[in-house]
């Protein structure tokens, strides 16, 4: 590919106002830290939008946000749970299932986000500039506001089961942002190859169930042999998801060699996705 | 010390031709590696920056350097296809140079995003927020300003409906509002007059007036040469994607009239479009000149296009405006199928009523849903006709005809006719 990147920095000139200097040059990534910071506003006012627009379109609104987690967990404590006899490690199948639909669905609704998001702000990218990473990284934001809802039905359950949590809590904050950093990092892969190539966003729904398999939401990573954990954990979510098991229940697998592949996964995910998203940044106003 | 707004240094976009075609699909993609792997290897073993340019690539732009200095009022003129939008899209850095530099000092705004980011479900008020921090506003600056926008939108009381309930001109005028009141020290202004009606097109250009008066550098694109003259101090004209000539307004915009009158355009450029309008007349009746009509008799218009590829489902519009830029007469035509080679359209009219003087004709080509070719007919038409109108000024209106009047008294009575031939 001989794409040519382009860099614009800010200086301050001897007048008093910013000069922008818009030059032809190959760069590798696309993270400009002061400049995202400056267009944080940006940011905020696109999380915002998208959370009103959810909210006022759908008759249930919020209601979704529990209803789904809820109606999952249900089915699989059914089914794998009290038909196919998966091994929950002593947990409640309803608490085994739902601490591992918590980050997996915010994960997936993520990536169907960031796969929409370039296509979706066409008309703005072609006649605006903004820094285009602005886009992925606030595809993955408004699912938090359903984490933290869902986290609330999720506090009931454990009243109802009488589960107190151990000091393992405190990691929930770290497995949370290594969710948050899966999302961003397949996000910036998936919404910068549907900017390029139109059919993605069709193999994605199956990306999503495919990867839920190779997740431990309807299992435990218990069952993965021990020597072949390592390579389990490659896939990041398999760190998140046992990860959030264990500090929120405090039953389950500390974290071993698999949380490190994941985390290891993860820095990759997002720094290949941010030299990639760059690589096709260039263009996006020339081809979306 | 240097006081620039604009400093444009050896500028150039290199664009694939067809790029918005190619690999828009992954499976078309996995196909081409598998089908012919060999030129896939090939194609991506080339070092990047270095890659050929072959037949494939076109520079949209190339070798531009301009200087602009805080304050000036520079018109970009050229035809179609020459790369007035590329540099337009440049300064604004929507799309990124392929080589050379360009320095903006200040806040870049244009009238040409008017309304981006929208959105039908959020109220006017969310929708001003949210436009303004896409425009670049922080939320401090559209809270100060936001009571003036409301005002100057006149949507009043709606400003707290659904967008979706608003309309065409009520949402016009509110994008406007927002627009409006960004205070860009640079304005890009890229042909507002072909959007909107009378009302909104004056609005942008009271706008850029106040823009102008304020000290702002603007950056003008239109094909209304009388907007130039009357705007622009300094003129850019831009053909084939290099400056052509840079300058005085009346010099340039008189050079660059010449040039299209005479057909004295860049020739490559005109064979890498599909369609090019290349000339107008009045056919009959045959005047002094081609250009001027002084009767009215029939009137049978010509103009010629030249075609460079096929043109299938084609749609043509033409429409004829007054100096003020009031629409007199339009007419649209569809499922026109043209092969390559040069086409005369004809249009007759039994008369042409309209008061003396100077007329702008505007004709498009259309393919499906995307424009080909639009031109304003250069040179513009006089009409010279004998006045047939009201002795009194202020009872002159836009037509100009001859009439018949009649008086009758009793039902066998004479009959009183007057004529004002």
């Amino acid at each position: 590919m001989a794409a040519t990147q382009t860099h614009a920095s800010l200086a301050v000139s001897s007048v008093d106002l910013p000069v922008v200097r818009i030059v032809s040059r190959r760069g590798w990534l696309a993270l400009d830290m002061p400049e995202l910071w400056a267009y944080r506003e940006l940011l905020y006012f696109f999380v915002w939008r998208d959370i009103k627009i959810r909210y006022k379109q759908t008759v249930i609104g919020a209601a979704w946000a529990v209803l789904q987690p809820i109606l999952t967990m249900l089915v699989f404590s059914l089914f794998f749970g009290k038909l196919a006899k998966i091994p929950s490690g002593g947990l409640p199948y309803p608490i085994f299932y739902y601490s591992a639909l918590l980050p997996w669905m915010y994960f997936s609704t993520a990536m169907q986000n960031a796969t929409n998001i370039v296509v979706e702000h066409q008309r703005v990218i072609t006649k605006i500039y903004f820094p285009r990473v602005v886009l992925p990284i606030s595809s993955v934001l408004p699912g938090l506001l359903d984490f933290v809802i869902s986290f609330g039905v999720f506090i009931v359950m454990m009243a109802y089961y009488r589960i107190v949590p151990t000091r393992a809590v405190l990691w929930l904050p770290a497995f949370m942002l290594l969710a948050i950093l899966t999302s961003l990092g397949v996000g910036l892969w998936l919404s910068a190859l549907n900017a390029l190539y139109r059919d993605v966003r069709y193999v994605v729904p199956f990306l999503v169930q495919f990867w839920m398999f190779a997740s431990p939401v309807a299992y435990p990573s218990s069952l993965v042999p021990a020597k072949w954990r390592w390579l389990y954990g490659l896939n990041p979510m398999a760190g998140v998801i046992e990860g959030f098991r264990w500090s929120l229940t405090g039953h389950g697998q500390p974290p071993d060699i698999l949380l490190v592949a994941s985390s290891a996964a993860v820095l990759l995910l997002v720094f290949s996705g941010l030299v990639y998203y760059h690589a096709v940044e260039g263009t996006m106003a020339d081809v979306v | 010390m240097n006081n620039f707004a604009i400093q444009v240094d050896s500028l150039g976009k290199r664009y694939r031709i067809g790029e918005r075609a190619r690999y828009r699909t992954i499976r078309d993609r996995l196909a081409n590696i598998l089908t012919s792997p060999a030129r896939w290897l090939k194609s991506n073993a080339s070092i990047p920056g270095t890659a050929r340019i072959g037949p494939k690539h076109i520079w949209a732009l190339r070798n531009v350097s301009f200087e602009m200095q805080e304050g000036e009022v520079v018109g970009l003129i050229g035809r179609n296809g020459a790369g007035k939008t590329t540099l337009l899209k440049i300064l604004s850095r929507v799309t990124q140079p392929t080589e050379g530099t360009a320095e903006i000092r200040g806040r870049v705004g244009s009238l040409l995003e008017v309304g981006t980011g929208f959105h039908p479900e959020l109220t006017g008020r969310e929708n001003t927020y949210l436009n303004g921090a896409i425009l670049g506003m922080g939320k401090r600056e559209i809270e100060r300003k936001f009571d003036n926008i409301v005002a100057f939108s006149e949507v009043g009381t709606f400003i707290d409906t659904p967008l979706k309930h608003y309309s065409t001109g009520m949402q016009m005028r509110l994008a406007f509002a927002v627009a409006a009141h960004f205070e860009p020290q640079i304005l890009l202004v890229d042909e507002v007059l072909a959007v909107g009606d009378i009302a909104f097109q004056k609005k942008c250009l009271a706008k850029m007036g106040e823009v102008a008066s304020a000290g702002r550098t603007i950056v003008f694109v239109t094909h209304q040469m009388n907007q130039i003259r009357r705007l622009c101090e300094k003129v850019i004209w831009v053909d084939g994607g290099t400056i052509r000539q840079i300058g005085p307004t009346a010099e340039v915009v008189g050079a660059y009239e010449a040039a299209m009158i005479s057909g004295n355009t860049n020739e490559e450029v005109d064979r890498n479009v599909k369609a090019r309008f290349l000339s107008w007349e009045i056919v009959e009746p045959r005047g002094e000149s081609a250009h001027v009509l002084s009767s009215l008799e029939p009137v049978t218009v010509r103009i010629s296009l030249r075609v460079n590829q096929p043109v299938k489902r084609g749609h043509h519009g033409i429409a004829l405006f007054n100096t003020d830029r009031q629409l007199m007469w339009a007419w649209a035509t569809d499922n026109l199928e043209l092969e390559p080679g040069i086409h005369s359209f004809t249009y007759t009219f039994p008369m042409l009523p309209l008061r003396p003087g100077a007329y702008f004709w505007q004709a498009s080509l259309w393919e499906d849903k995307e424009l080909l070719e639009i031109w304003d007919f250069l040179p513009e038409m006089n009409i010279a006709t004998q006045v047939h109108q009201h002795p009194r000024d202020e009872w002159n209106g836009i037509l100009n005809m001859p009439c018949e009047f009649t008086v009758r008294e009793s039902e066998e009575a004479s009959v009183v006719t007057r004529t004002s031939f």
